[in-house]
């Protein structure tokens, strides 16, 4: 990475309007907030049908803003892109899809590794809150073991989401297998990571992927006053690994020197309350994220 | 002017070059592929100067038209069948944001069971989606209408997207004899792409598009769109005069043939209206009172011509190449609706044929004709009749 960016360095001149409707304490939101400042107004922005689409209505008058369907984002930019294209106006504007991770990991996934494998120039950004959140927390490829949506609820039977562990749909490392020239993870714990890492995927000439990790108190039943100490401790307790890839090498980022334990954050989550008694459970979350850590640095 | 021996799909392809298309975005399915094919050899020759985006599926294509249009390009798109199917759902999201994309559709039916031959089932379907659309007779339909349709859709009283629909293999893949533009005839009528008549999406202008509206505006932005629609029967019949003036080919929004003093008339859609001509000729020969209207347009639905056609006749067979499971064909309330209100009605009969590319063949409209007749004589006939297929009772 050139350049860190320092608080000081942040512009005061705000993209997102006052008064958008999402919940205190969305992660998402905030996480577009940073990058809309990172990119400045010279951004046409696709967005995906979900919470963010709806919370956004006309809360950011100073860009030209397109709110599509649930799964379409990456083929409405590539048309987009091909467009300015031919009118000789590419170089105009950094061109911004922003989906959740249903729109990203299941239902838009085939128009995501479409648009990357053609090569559109554009940045994608999938903000992660594990779950649909804008028809009301039902499960997602990216809900993670354990988790309870409104479609894998605690039963007397079956406790949440319960495929195994490691099969949850990893977006960024598919990306990585796509040869998609840039691919980052980011937290909205730690917005100048993530800005950097804004910066970065709009100098990338191609498509840039980055997956940032948005904390979502309506649907993890956490505090709104949680939601950055959430997505810190995700990092902390290693569930989430931020880094960059670029030209076939990773680096890292806030990588714990010292990990804590995944109870830390999974205490903090109405989600996770069944789990915190189920010692063997919380064990094999700790082997897991482990072994995860260490394959992710091979 | 140039005299070619063109298919269908190769004149569609000509006509989204001939228009200066400056995005294509399309993916590959038969009976539509070869159209998609030309325009990239086009395109790779450097004869057409466009973008082609190799998408990875119809529905992906439809959405980058969508964007492409509203990043200020003049766009097209062809498909057919399954990938119409899949696309269903952006159709609608074309039109309510009101881009004037063009796709041409080589139509063929709707598995299962798998075919691949032609019939309307899926444009049909689709016909309430917000779009204008047109039906070929032949090759030369297929181009003269989607150099038409771009100059419809444009117009800033329309601004929606149509649909040029052509049979499958019968017109999509037979070579006829054509008279194609040349680029400076073309040039002539259509305009250079231009999409400062609609607000686009730049960021020194910077709009919001596709944002939620409650219920208590939804209406209105309903009826806007409807009304755009039923509007663009005069633009279609304004640029129809012009293309007249300068090639001397002449369009409406349908086409009589001997039906002004017609007993009966055959009405239908597409290529069977071709072979109903020369039925129409073999009867005529016999003093027979018949003719055929066939309809150009099919949205918006030409109301006032088809009362003008139907209203001296007695009995209006309604051919569909395509039926409504469970009730009739998709042509025939269409027909029927248009003539509720006049006070003396002629009998409408309706008939299904063609179906996943079953020949439609002179004997087919004959033994509508014979069905026709009966009615005509006052005998009971079937409302809905299935006369090339084989029933089992
Ligand atoms: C084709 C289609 N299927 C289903 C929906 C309903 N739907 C809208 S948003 C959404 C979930 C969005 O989830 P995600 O992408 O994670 O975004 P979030 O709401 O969490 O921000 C669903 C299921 C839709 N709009 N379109
Ligand atoms: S439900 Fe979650 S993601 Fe959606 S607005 Fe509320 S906090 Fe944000
Ligand atoms: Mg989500």
């Amino acid at each position: 990475m050139t350049k860190k960016t320092k608080i000081k360095d942040l512009t005061d001149e705000e993209f997102l309007h006052y008064g958008s409707l999402s919940c205190a304490g969305c992660g998402a939101i905030l996480a577009f907030r940073h990058v809309l400042k990172a990119l400045g107004e010279n951004t046409i922005v696709i967005n995906s049908t979900g919470c963010m689409a709806v919370v956004m209505q006309m809360a950011v008058p100073k860009i030209p803003y397109f709110h599509v369907l649930f799964e379409n984002g990456p083929a409405v930019m590539s048309g987009v892109e091909q467009a300015l294209d031919i009118l000789g106006k590419r170089d105009d504007a950094n061109l911004l899809v922003v989906a959740g991770d249903g729109g990203t990991a299941d239902i838009g996934m085939g128009s995501l590794s479409g648009a990357v494998e053609r090569g559109h120039d554009f940045i994608y950004l999938c903000y992660d809150n594990e779950s649909y959140m804008n028809t009301g927390g039902q499960r997602s490829g990216t809900t993670p073991f354990g988790a309870a949506t409104s479609t894998t609820p605690v039963g007397s039977v079956i406790k949440g989401e319960n495929r195994p562990m490691e099969m949850r749909k990893d977006v960024p490392e598919i990306m990585i297998a796509h040869n998609t020239p840039y691919v980052a993870t980011a937290s909205i714990g730690y917005p100048l990571d993530l800005i950097d890492k804004v910066k970065k995927a709009a100098t990338i000439r191609g498509p840039s992927y980055i997956h940032v990790f948005s904390s979502c108190p309506a649907g993890w039943r956490s505090e709104p006053k949680d939601s950055v100490k959430l997505a810190k401790l995700a990092v902390q307790t290693g569930f989430i690994v931020l880094f960059e890839h670029e030209d076939g090498k990773r680096t890292f980022q806030h990588l714990p020197k010292k990990r804590k334990p995944v109870k830390d954050y999974l205490e903090l989550q109405g989600r996770f309350q069944h789990l915190l008694e189920d010692r063997e459970t919380i064990e094999k979350m700790e082997e897991f994220v482990e072994k995860r850590l260490e394959w992710i640095q091979r | 002017m140039t005299e070619e021996f063109f298919t269908g799909n190769r004149a569609a392809a000509e006509a989204a070059k001939l228009s200066r298309t400056q995005v294509v975005a399309a993916y590959p399915i038969t009976p539509q592929t070869s159209a998609v094919e030309y325009i990239s050899q086009f395109i790779n020759n450097g004869e057409m100067k466009a973008n082609m985006i190799r998408v990875e599926s119809e529905h992906s294509a439809m959405s980058a038209c969508v964007g492409a249009s509203l990043a200020g390009a003049r766009t097209f798109t062809a498909s057919s069948s399954q990938g119409l199917q899949l696309m269903s759902e952006v159709l609608y999201f074309a039109s309510g944001m009101r881009v004037p994309t063009v796709m041409g559709i080589a139509n063929r039916t709707l598995s299962m069971p798998v075919n691949i031959w032609a019939d309307h089932q899926d444009s049909m379907v689709n016909r309430d989606s917000g779009w204008i659309q047109f039906y070929c007779a032949n090759a030369q339909e297929v181009l003269d209408n989607i150099i038409q349709a771009y100059k419809i859709c444009e117009n800033e009283k329309v601004l929606l997207p149509a649909m040029v629909c052509y049979d499958g293999f019968i017109i999509s893949h037979v070579a006829e004899r054509m008279d194609v533009l040349t680029q400076e005839q073309a040039d002539m009528f259509l305009p250079e792409p231009n999409g400062s008549n609609r607000p686009l999406l730049d960021p020194k202008e910077p709009l919001q598009f596709g944002e939620v509206v409650y219920p208590d505006w939804y209406p209105d932005f309903e009826y806007k769109k409807h009304k755009a629609l039923l509007e663009s029967r005069e633009t279609i019949l304004e640029v129809a005069r012009e293309y007249n003036e300068l090639f001397d080919r002449s369009y409406g929004l349908v086409e009589n043939y001997l039906t002004e003093d017609a007993d009966i008339v055959f009405m239908g859609l597409g290529s069977l209206t071709s072979t109903t001509h020369w039925v129409v000729n073999e009867l005529r020969e016999k003093r027979e009172k018949v003719g055929v209207l066939k309809l150009r347009v099919y949205r918006p639905f030409p109301d006032k011509e088809v009362i003008e056609t139907c209203r001296n006749a007695k009995v209006v067979a309604i051919i569909d190449r395509d039926i409504g499971y469970g009730t009739t064909g998709m042509l025939y309330p269409d027909v029927t609706r248009a003539l509720y209100p006049l006070d003396e009605r002629p009998k409408c009969l309706n008939f299904i044929v063609g179906l996943g590319g079953k020949d439609v063949t002179p004997e087919t409209i004959m033994n509508i004709y014979k069905i026709s007749e009966r009615a005509l004589k006052g005998e009971e006939v079937d409302t809905v009749n299935w006369p090339d297929a084989r029933i089992y009772d």
